[in-house]
This record gives structure tokens, C-alpha cells and sequence, in this order.
């Protein structure tokens, strides 16, 4: 009666009931997805400057992808976790014959899926509104950089993602809303997501590379452009990435659901 | 021997009938607090493969905790926890356990097929089985809605069903039938007898006595975090001093209450006020007194105590003390 389970199979099983609930909810993409859009219309569309030179055009998109896919891994996974934990059917799940493998990666797959959705809208508008396709159509850049690039938001997005399930483990739902919105704006603004780091104060900027948006901003620009990118980008985004996943697989541990006190 | 009323079936007069030596889950001086609340104190218990254990006790007892316990949900400050020789925290030891919580929550947007096949993915569930259980329980129709546009009801038939996926050795059912009716909760019961029959070991806990009455073989009864009461229906039965006395009288409920012995005084039924059950801890001395004050009455039957009377005269009752 035992029958040997192959341990991808919970994993599969996971993905798909958790991409099935995001499709099946779409308002909870199209909030996700079209924010980095609006941000490109109302802030970077009317400036010609940046709109008339391709490969600033492409680096704006770089960041603005970046901040939209850190946007939805803090708030989606943080808020969503803490909201899931609270869940008595998340309750049930942990009585199932699996660790915290299956449900950690296919949240993971599911947030991947997500955030490139979210990135779709945003490629189109740049496509169509600035002058960023020439830098392919005149064979400066090669076309290869683009899924290049948008492979790498996802990969260097991946700190945020463990920072949103650490938010999600150790928070309430009410503590992880604030605590989102407190770590996303700063963390954008210094990551050089909003400003480019070059209009940064020399101190500023060291801040700002030692931290795991600009990290993640640097890696994707030099995807898409070329543009160098600082020595410290590598090491930074891989220990972020180490230390959270870390601290995100122990909050999962000690977790057993809600508690009150 | 006089047996309780609404008997389903007969109870077993010995554990050691039905049990085989076999330990499924063990429980060893197991205490556990939230805080200040201490909701198992050093409490100890086991369960034997092939019975069915009902877990009874009031509110806030430590019953839920003990269950966090024993499906892997929570851990114990200290003490042990097992289940088939192994920790439930482990997922390899939760192979062949299968659980219903008490609070039902599906998720909401996948269709009941969709959750079949989800909880099935993780125990190698074939579909005949998963048909059989969505037959079992009355689910069969439903299989393409989404849970969220299910009843109540149907919601928690398909919880209980869950528990049953990955065939287990060991089931927990957390107060199934909470919000069934009357038909839905019988199907139920049938299906978990033959569970049951099958030789799977049982766990239950409700606040609705006959379905304790109706489904285990054994009763513990916990009462601020320890263990107050265990044995079979019966030996808990007998092991409260109660009896109660089915008489049909138009005296007043006070002249009754007045009895010597009696410690409370109920209608039989809605539909016929003057048809009472007196509970009293000495029937001799009430009857005596019932004759003697020249009460009227008529239809006298003498009864031992029902599982609900035990229960609520163990746990109001200060003082634990534990079963022979």
C-alpha cells in the first residue's frame, strides 16, 4: 500500500494549484503588472532626453524592471505569506508527508511567473514609445540580450524574494504590509532603481552598492547594455541571496502557523 | 448491565478486545505552553493500531493541542511525541497519517477535483480511490465547482475525505462534523466505520458526545491539560456515580430537584414537558424518596449515566482524578 511518491511530484502538484489561484485571480496580476508601466508613462516618458538615446532608455528599463519585480516579491510574498501562515488550509498542508521544500519552490516558480508578466507590458512601452529598439534594429546590441535580460531580473531578483518570505514567516499580516512598504521605497531609492547612482553623494553611493537592489540593477543593466558593472555587484547580490534564503528556510522552520500571545 | 441510550451499536466491555500491542502514536509526559497558558501539562497517552480513540474534554482542555501535536503542526517544550516510532515534525513519519482539521479552509478558487488530485500528488493516490472517496462522502456532483461556491457542509465533507487520500494507517479528525446535517454526518459515520472495519486506527475529538458514543472504542478525557479520564464508553460511564431516572410526572421541577440524590432535572423531550430524566448520584434513595413523598408519576426506567452526564460531571468536578 506504501507507493513511492517521486518527491517532484508534491512539487508539481504545488506550482499548479498555486498558479491556478493567481489566474484565477486576475486583478491580483494586473495590480502587480502594470505598476512599473505607470512608472515609465508618468515619469520617464516625458523627459526626451532619456526617451531619444536608446541604451538610456534601456538602462531606464532595467531599473524600473527591477523595482517592479522587488515590488512584487516584497509585498506578493511577504503579505501573502503572513496571510497564508494565518490560513488554517496552510495548517492542513503542513500535516501532508512534505517539508517546506515543495511549497517554498513552486511559491518561488509562482512569483517568478509573476514578475514576468509584470515586465511584458513594460518591454512593450518602452518598445513603442522610445527610442530603446534602435539599439538592436542598428546592431549596436545584440536581440540575444534581451531574454538575457529578462532571464536576469527574475535570477537577481531573487534576495527579494527571500526577503519577502522572511517578512511573510516572522511577521503578522498587519506587520508585513508595513514592514513591505517601509524596506520597498528606500531600498528603490538607494538600490539607484528611482534616480540613477550616478547623481549619488560619494557616500551615498558606496552605501548603495553594498546593498541588493543596485546589485540587482547593475547585473541587469550589464545584460541588457553591456554597461560594465561595479566588482562588488557579484559578491553582494550572492551574499544577500545566501543570507536571506538562510534566515528564510529557519523562519520557515520555527514556524507553526499563527500564535498569540 | 444496563447500556447507555442510543446505542448504535454495542460498545466493547475491553480495550484489550480490540487492541492489538501495536503503539501508533505515543505520547510521553508532553507539556506545552502559549505564553502563561499552559495547555498540556506533562500529559501522557497512546494509541493502539485498530482502535478508535475519542478525545473529549470542555473547551480550551488542551484537545487541539494535543493534535498539533500528535500531526506535526507544532512541537512539544518538552516531552515526547510519536507517530508510527517516528517524529511527526518529520514528513516521512506523516506517510501514513491522514488529517482533518477543525477549521475548514479550502482554497478557494480550485475546483474539488482540482483538490483531490493536489492532496493526492503527495501520497501516489490512484483516481479509483479518489472516485470512491468522492463517491463516499456525497461529492461525486460537486467535482467541478470551486470550493468557494461550496456549502458549508459540503466543504467539510470534502475536509473529512482529504483525510482519507493517501490511505492511511492513522487518521485525526479534529471535530469532523462540525455544520453537517443530520443525513450528511450519518453518511459520514458509515464511511468511517468501514475505515475503521478495515483495521485503520482512529483519533477523534467532538464536542457532540454521540458521535464519540457512535465511533470510538476507547474515550480520553482531558481537562486543563491532563488526562482526567480513559477507558471505554462504558467504564466511563460507570466510573461516574450517575444514574438517571426516566419518569413521567407532573410534579414541579423544584419539588423534584428536591430529591435526595438528585443533581439535576431535564425534559426527556421537547414535545412533552412532563416526560423528565432526573440525574441523581443515588437512583435507590431517590425512588425510595419519590414513593414515600407520594409524587405522582408514571413510565419509571432506571438508566445508567449517558457519556454526555459522565463527561460533564468528570470535568465539572475539581478535582482529577484518573481512571482505573
Amino acid at each position: 500500500m506504501t507507493v513511492t511518491v517521486s518527491p517532484l511530484t508534491p512539487l508539481v502538484a504545488h506550482t499548479r494549484a498555486q498558479v491556478l489561484d493567481l489566474i484565477r485571480t486576475p486583478i491580483a496580476i494586473i495590480s502587480t503588472t502594470i505598476f512599473p508601466t505607470l512608472a515609465f508613462l508618468f515619469f520617464v516618458l516625458p523627459q526626451g532626453a532619456i526617451t531619444d538615446n536608446a541604451v538610456a532608455s534601456l538602462s531606464v528599463v532595467a531599473q524600473l524592471g527591477v523595482f517592479g519585480v522587488m515590488s512584487a516579491y516584497l509585498f506578493g510574498y511577504g503579505i501573502g505569506v503572513a496571510e497564508e501562515r494565518a490560513n488554517p488550509w496552510t495548517t492542513y498542508l503542513r500535516t501532508l508527508p512534505i517539508g517546506p521544500f515543495p511549497m517554498t519552490v513552486a511559491r518561488f516558480l509562482t512569483a517568478a511567473l509573476a514578475s514576468f508578466l509584470s515586465l511584458l507590458p513594460l518591454v512593450l512601452a518602452v518598445a513603442l514609445l522610445t527610442k530603446a529598439p534602435e539599439a538592436f534594429t542598428s546592431g549596436e546590441l545584440s536581440w540575444a540580450r534581451i531574454p538575457f535580460a529578462l532571464a536576469m531580473v527574475l535570477i537577481a531578483a531573487t534576495p527579494f524574494l527571500a526577503m519577502g518570505l522572511c517578512i511573510g514567516y516572522l511577521l503578522s499580516s498587519k506587520a508585513a504590509v508595513a514592514v513591505a512598504q517601509v524596506l520597498n521605497f528606500p531600498l528603490a531609492f538607494i538600490g539607484g532603481l528611482m534616480l540613477p547612482p550616478e547623481m549619488f553623494p560619494g557616500w551615498l553611493d558606496v552605501v548603495s552598492l553594498a546593498t541588493p537592489a543596485r546589485a540587482a540593477r547593475d547585473i541587469v543593466i550589464w545584460a541588457l547594455t553591456g554597461e560594465q558593472m561595479p566588482g562588488s555587484t557579484l559578491p553582494v547580490l550572492l551574499g544577500w541571496t545566501v543570507a536571506l534564503t538562510a534566515l528564510a528556510v529557519w523562519a520557515n522552520r520555527r514556524d507553526e502557523g499563527r500564535r498569540f500571545r | 448491565m444496563l447500556h447507555t441510550q442510543n446505542q448504535v451499536r454495542p460498545t466493547t466491555d475491553t480495550i484489550t478486545d480490540t487492541v492489538a500491542d501495536t503503539v501508533v502514536a505515543s505520547v510521553e509526559s508532553v507539556s506545552k505552553s502559549f505564553g502563561d497558558t499552559v495547555a498540556l501539562d506533562d500529559l501522557s497517552m497512546q494509541v493502539h493500531a485498530g482502535e478508535s480513540l475519542g478525545l473529549l474534554g470542555p473547551n480550551g482542555a488542551g484537545k487541539s493541542t494535543l493534535i498539533s501535536l500528535l500531526t506535526g503542526t507544532r512541537r512539544a517544550d518538552t516531552g515526547t511525541v510519536t507517530i508510527f516510532g517516528g517524529d511527526p515534525t518529520s514528513p516521512d513519519s506523516r506517510r501514513r497519517l491522514g488529517v482533518t482539521p477543525q477549521a475548514t479552509a479550502l482554497p478557494v478558487t480550485l475546483r474539488v477535483r482540482e483538490v483531490f488530485a493536489f492532496v493526492g500528488a503527495h501520497f501516489g493516490t490512484t483516481q479509483e480511490h479518489l472516485d470512491e472517496l468522492a463517491a463516499s462522502f456525497d461529492l461525486a456532483d460537486l467535482l467541478e465547482k470551486q470550493c468557494g461556491s461550496l456549502s458549508g457542509g459540503q466543504q467539510r465533507r470534502l475536509m473529512v475525505a482529504l483525510a482519507l487520500v493517501g490511505d492511511p494507517e492513522l487518521v485525526i479528525l479534529d471535530e469532523p462534523t462540525t455544520g453537517l446535517d443530520v443525513e450528511s454526518r450519518d453518511r459520514l459515520w458509515a464511511r468511517l466505520r468501514r475505515y475503521r472495519d478495515e483495521g485503520g486506527t482512529l483519533v477523534i475529538t467532538s464536542h457532540y458526545l454521540a458521535e464519540i458514543e457512535a465511533l470510538a472504542s476507547r474515550v480520553l478525557v482531558v481537562d486543563h491539560g491532563r488526562v482526567i479520564a480513559d477507558g471505554t464508553v462504558r467504564q466511563i460511564t460507570e466510573q461516574v456515580q450517575l444514574r438517571r431516572i426516566l419518569l413521567r410526572t407532573t410534579a414541579p421541577e423544584q419539588q423534584l430537584l428536591a430529591l435526595p440524590g438528585t443533581v439535576s432535572v431535564t425534559p426527556e423531550s421537547e414535545s412533552d414537558p412532563h416526560h423528565v430524566v432526573l440525574a441523581t448520584r443515588d437512583a435507590d434513595a431517590t425512588v425510595r424518596a419519590l414513593v414515600a413523598d407520594g409524587i405522582d408519576f408514571s413510565d419509571l426506567q432506571v438508566h445508567g449515566a449517558s457519556l454526555e452526564e459522565a463527561f460533564l460531571a468528570l470535568t465539572t468536578h475539581q478535582s482529577p482524578a484518573h481512571a482505573a
